[in-house]
């Protein structure tokens, strides 16, 4: 596979899966207003999924609903943190804020890219990002220094998906040899920084297990992730060659 | 003016305004009830997100299921210009005190009964809700232009869903028209029962709350929908179906199914209502410490003050 | 516990002012002015929002309309549909 169209999979498969789990909080959020807000982040989350598979489409004549429903689950690109299940509401607020602030790097130094049409789909969701990274840290602040209980589950949560993190700025050969890619150990730094000045706020400890989960990137998933693709293609699987 | 006098004129009622009792009550019983559909209704169709077959149709549904739980949110604080407090009409829906609309209770099978509910369902809900965007309470009314704005692209979706559909493989067709079958009948009930069994009426319609009866409303939904369906090429199922004097008779649904679904007994009543109820306590800890935040910062600023 | 109830008025473009839109809950005014963002300007309806506690509106009430908004009444004299212009006179 070439490298470009391997990149291009990495991020359009981290969008697509971030966009699946996201769209579950619609109709089972804390609150009507949470129910918006989360259909609103899960809808950028899939419109960047899908510019990024067309793209990637493109580059080997497939389209965006090939990629998506007729790969199977080693053909997935995407960070283990993104599949992981839903879990409760801080998990929610956790995994955003790990991967919308991860995100918001990433499109944002890949606005500079010399590809013009990863250059363009950056340009366009890093504004959707930094919104999602506002959201989460507003909630992550509430939840870190709100109850008891929300605070513990915060903790809990944070700590939980903190093992997933260093997927995010694994460096390797096609990143290192694709000029127009960002590669992604440079944000780590930055990341980081951001990060731990939320979960401080939040009164928060940031976790700090140094065991470290790897996988996606070659296609090597958790067990959650066969379920989730089940349930996401099994229509589609049903009726190849249909169109809807 | 006094308030007979405002209805007489066809003007509207504002919150503060003086108005008797039963007007208020009818008015949030109501306006409570269209609220919860709206938020039940998110169900039915949420259900198809994860599984929708092209990324093109996901973006919509949640978009649609989206603007749903919007509709929700707009209605309940139409409700509470009168007065009421949103938790506490929601503590009412999870009590099962206050109903929503029936049809919420049937369950989606396949893919294209979300085409069937934006074609049928918010079909009726338009033909339900349009006259109630002239409905003699300010606020519902205005809430109702919202909501009518916003839907206009609900019905349009679901009727494409379908039209794919029937453009498409026996399977698919195959589904389009079992999904008919099964949600059309239902979608007559959506109007509510009879004129002449129907308890409410025309006490609302004296009120400007109501401006057609259940009967009238029946037909126009009626009217515009069988010849969508022949577009379709899809079989709307009742033999008695004739066209005449420039209205489809039709062969009037079986509504003790109707009275049988609200006292309960639908196929998704407990499913529906035990889904909501476990969001709501789902989530009790996060309104919770959202108000401990607020709490705790308002006091820190009190005493940096 | 109850949360507290906003206003919400959207500027709909540069130009116009802020109109009231409806209301949320919000535990606070940062949460609320997110979720006004979320609710009220899905379809691109504003480039500004305000939010205000609902309990910290000031009304008129009804039972003083009479003597609020009927003086103005017969103050005719202050639109300019009141005034005679003779023919042919432009720009006035």
């Amino acid at each position: 596979m070439n490298d470009l169209l391997e990149y291009t999979l990495r991020l359009g498969d981290d969008a697509l899966i971030a966009a699946q789990r996201t769209g579950e909080w619609i109709a089972a959020a804390p609150q009507l207003e949470e129910d918006v807000a989360l259909g609103n982040v899960a809808l950028d989350q899939l419109g960047q999924a899908r510019s990024l598979l067309q793209y990637a489409g493109s580059l080997d004549g497939r389209t965006e609903d090939e990629l998506a429903y007729f790969r199977d689950e080693r053909e997935f690109r995407n960070l283990q943190l993104c599949e992981l299940p839903t879990g409760d509401f801080a998990h929610a607020m956790a995994r955003l804020l790990y991967f919308a602030t991860y995100q918001h790097l990433l499109y944002d130094e890949l606005r500079s890219s010399a590809d013009e049409t990863l250059a363009g789909v950056a340009g366009k969701a890093v504004k959707e990002v930094a919104y999602h990274v506002d959201h989460a840290t507003q909630w992550v602040l509430r939840l870190g220094d709100g109850t008891d209980e929300s605070h513990r589950r915060m903790q809990a949560a944070l700590e939980a998906l903190w093992p997933y993190t260093a997927e995010m700025f694994a460096s390797d050969d096609v990143v290192r040899r694709l000029s127009v890619a960002v590669d992604p150990s440079t944000l780590e730094e930055e990341w980081t920084r951001r990060v731990t000045a939320v979960i401080d706020e939040s009164t928060c400890e940031r976790p700090t297990s140094s065991y470290q989960h790897s996988g996606g990137r070659s296609g090597r998933h958790t067990e959650h992730m066969g379920f989730l693709l089940a349930e996401l293609q099994h229509v589609a699987r049903s009726h190849p060659g249909a169109t809807w | 003016m006094d308030f007979q006098a405002t209805i007489d004129a066809d003007g509207r009622i504002e919150p503060r305004d003086a108005m008797p009792d039963g007007y208020r009550k009818t008015l949030i019983r109501q306006i409570a009830q269209h609220a919860h559909s709206e938020i039940i209704g998110m169900q039915p169709e949420g259900n198809w997100i994860s599984r929708a077959p092209s990324l093109r149709r996901k973006a919509i549904l949640m978009a649609k299921v989206q603007d749903e739980a919007g509709h929700g949110l707009y209605l309940y604080a139409a409700a509470e210009t009168l007065g009421v407090d949103r938790a506490d009409l929601l503590d009412l829906l999870h009590s099962g005190k206050q109903k929503y609309s029936s049809i919420f209770n049937y369950p989606t099978l396949t893919w294209a009964d979300i085409g069937a509910i934006g074609w049928l369902v918010d079909g009726a809900a338009i033909v339900n809700q349009v006259p109630l965007c002239r409905c003699s309470y300010g606020p519902y009314a205005r809430a109702m232009v919202r909501v009518c704005k916003e839907e206009s692209f609900h019905q349009r979706q679901g009727f494409e869903i379908l039209y794919t559909l029937s453009k498409g493989t026996e399977a698919q067709k195959a589904m389009a028209q079992d999904a008919l079958n099964r949600w059309w009948w239902p979608s007559l009930m959506m109007f509510g029962p009879p004129d002449a069994a129907s308890t409410h009426s025309e006490q609302s319609m004296a009120w400007g709350i109501k401006r057609h009866s259940n009967d009238e409303l029946r037909q126009r939904f009626v009217d515009m929908t069988v010849p969508q369906a022949d577009v379709l090429g899809l079989r709307v199922p009742d033999d008695g179906l004739v066209y005449e004097d420039g209205h489809y008779r039709f062969t009037e649904p079986d509504f003790t199914e109707l009275y049988d679904v609200v006292k309960g007994n639908g196929p998704c009543n407990q499913q529906r209502l035990s889904h909501r109820v476990k969001a709501h306590q789902d989530g009790a800890w996060v309104r919770e410490a959202a108000a401990a935040y607020a709490e705790k910062q308002a006091a820190r600023k009190e005493s940096a003050a | 516990m109850i949360e507290p109830l906003w206003e919400v008025f959207v500027r709909s473009r540069r130009g116009l002012s802020h109109t009231h839109v409806g209301s949320l809950h919000a535990p606070d005014a940062t949460m609320a002015l997110r979720n006004a963002r979320d609710v009220y300007t899905r379809r691109q309806e504003g480039v500004s929002i305000w939010v205000v506690r609902a309990s910290d509106i000031t009304a008129s009430s009804p039972d003083e309309k009479d003597e609020f908004f009927d003086p103005a009444g017969d103050k005719v004299y202050r639109h300019p549909t009141f005034y005679e212009v003779p023919e042919g006179v432009e720009h006035l």
